[in-house]
């Protein structure tokens, strides 16, 4: 066994406990919102360190496993936001120990003003 | 110029996926990503010029260093509280104000703060962003810009802007 793949396979053990923690909250978390925070992003981490994993592994893939990652990077984001954004906006509450909920209280002028 | 500049982008990626230097592919791949970028028009900013200042790149690997760091340093977090019998959290959604003008510059961030766990983007206003907090240390709009934001802001400030 050489020297970089066993940092290769130190990083997917790595990756493998963030998305098993993450797995691990999104049953624990109490509202959608919630647990889109565990289960969206306990995995980021997660899925670019096993990727990457693979990448240091097979030193040859390393920019391959790059450009996955990137791509996850752009993409998870956006997927996540716009779930938010729909739960929010087909009125699903938020947990009742939440605390604040400033885009309830200004939504009715935004709606407003995306009319005009 | 946009043209040009979205497929030396493209063209770029298209050899790190098929690390190979055979002018076949080669060839295939400038084509590819020509017609591309010609028919897709906004990979490339607004002002080309921002593509030719070194500066920008200067900070670009600065700032992936600092929002990897950022990244891990709340994920640890968020495991924490995922692990913690308790389930210590204080959660809401909170408001934000950013300086930031151009969409490329405000999608960044919004990117970056949904990617770090913890902070979540439900939506984008203007200026305003909502922001879903798994852990609500102040609900001032102030200090939480001071706590959300301004990390990222002053590398993406020069990145982008």
């Amino acid at each position: 066994m050489l020297w970089y793949q066993i940092i290769g396979i130190i990083m997917i053990i790595i990756g493998a406990t963030f998305l098993f923690l993450g797995a691990l909250g999104v049953i624990r978390m109490p509202d959608v919102y919630n647990r889109m925070q565990a289960g969206t992003k306990a995995t980021t981490l997660g899925a670019l360190s096993v990727i990457m994993g693979v990448g240091v592994f097979h030193p040859a893939w390393i920019f391959k496993t790059g450009i996955i990652s990137l791509f996850i990077l752009l993409t998870n984001p956006v997927s996540s936001n716009a779930l938010a954004r729909a739960a929010h906006n087909s009125g699903v509450p938020l947990y009742e120990k939440s605390v604040v909920d400033r885009y309830a209280e200004d939504k009715e002028k935004i709606r407003a003003e995306e009319e005009k | 110029m946009r043209v040009i500049i979205s497929t030396v982008v493209l063209f770029v990626v298209w050899v790190i996926l098929t690390q190979s230097f055979d002018p076949q592919e080669l060839f295939t791949g400038l084509i590819v990503a020509a017609i591309v970028s010609m028919i897709s028009p906004a990979i490339a900013s607004d002002k080309p010029k921002k593509w030719f200042q070194p500066k920008r790149y200067g900070y670009l690997i600065i700032y992936l260093f600092y929002f990897i760091w950022q990244m891990i340093k709340s994920n640890l977090d968020v495991a924490k509280r995922v692990i913690n019998p308790k389930l210590p959290i204080n959660p809401g959604i909170v408001k934000v104000k950013t300086k930031l003008k151009t969409n490329a510059a405000k999608l960044a961030l919004a990117n970056s703060i949904t990617l770090t766990p913890g902070t979540l983007t439900v939506d984008i206003h203007d200026e305003w962003f909502y922001i879903h907090w798994i852990d609500v240390r102040s609900e001032d709009i102030q200090k939480a810009t001071q706590d959300i934001v301004e990390g990222f802001e002053k590398y993406l400030e020069v990145i982008f802007e």
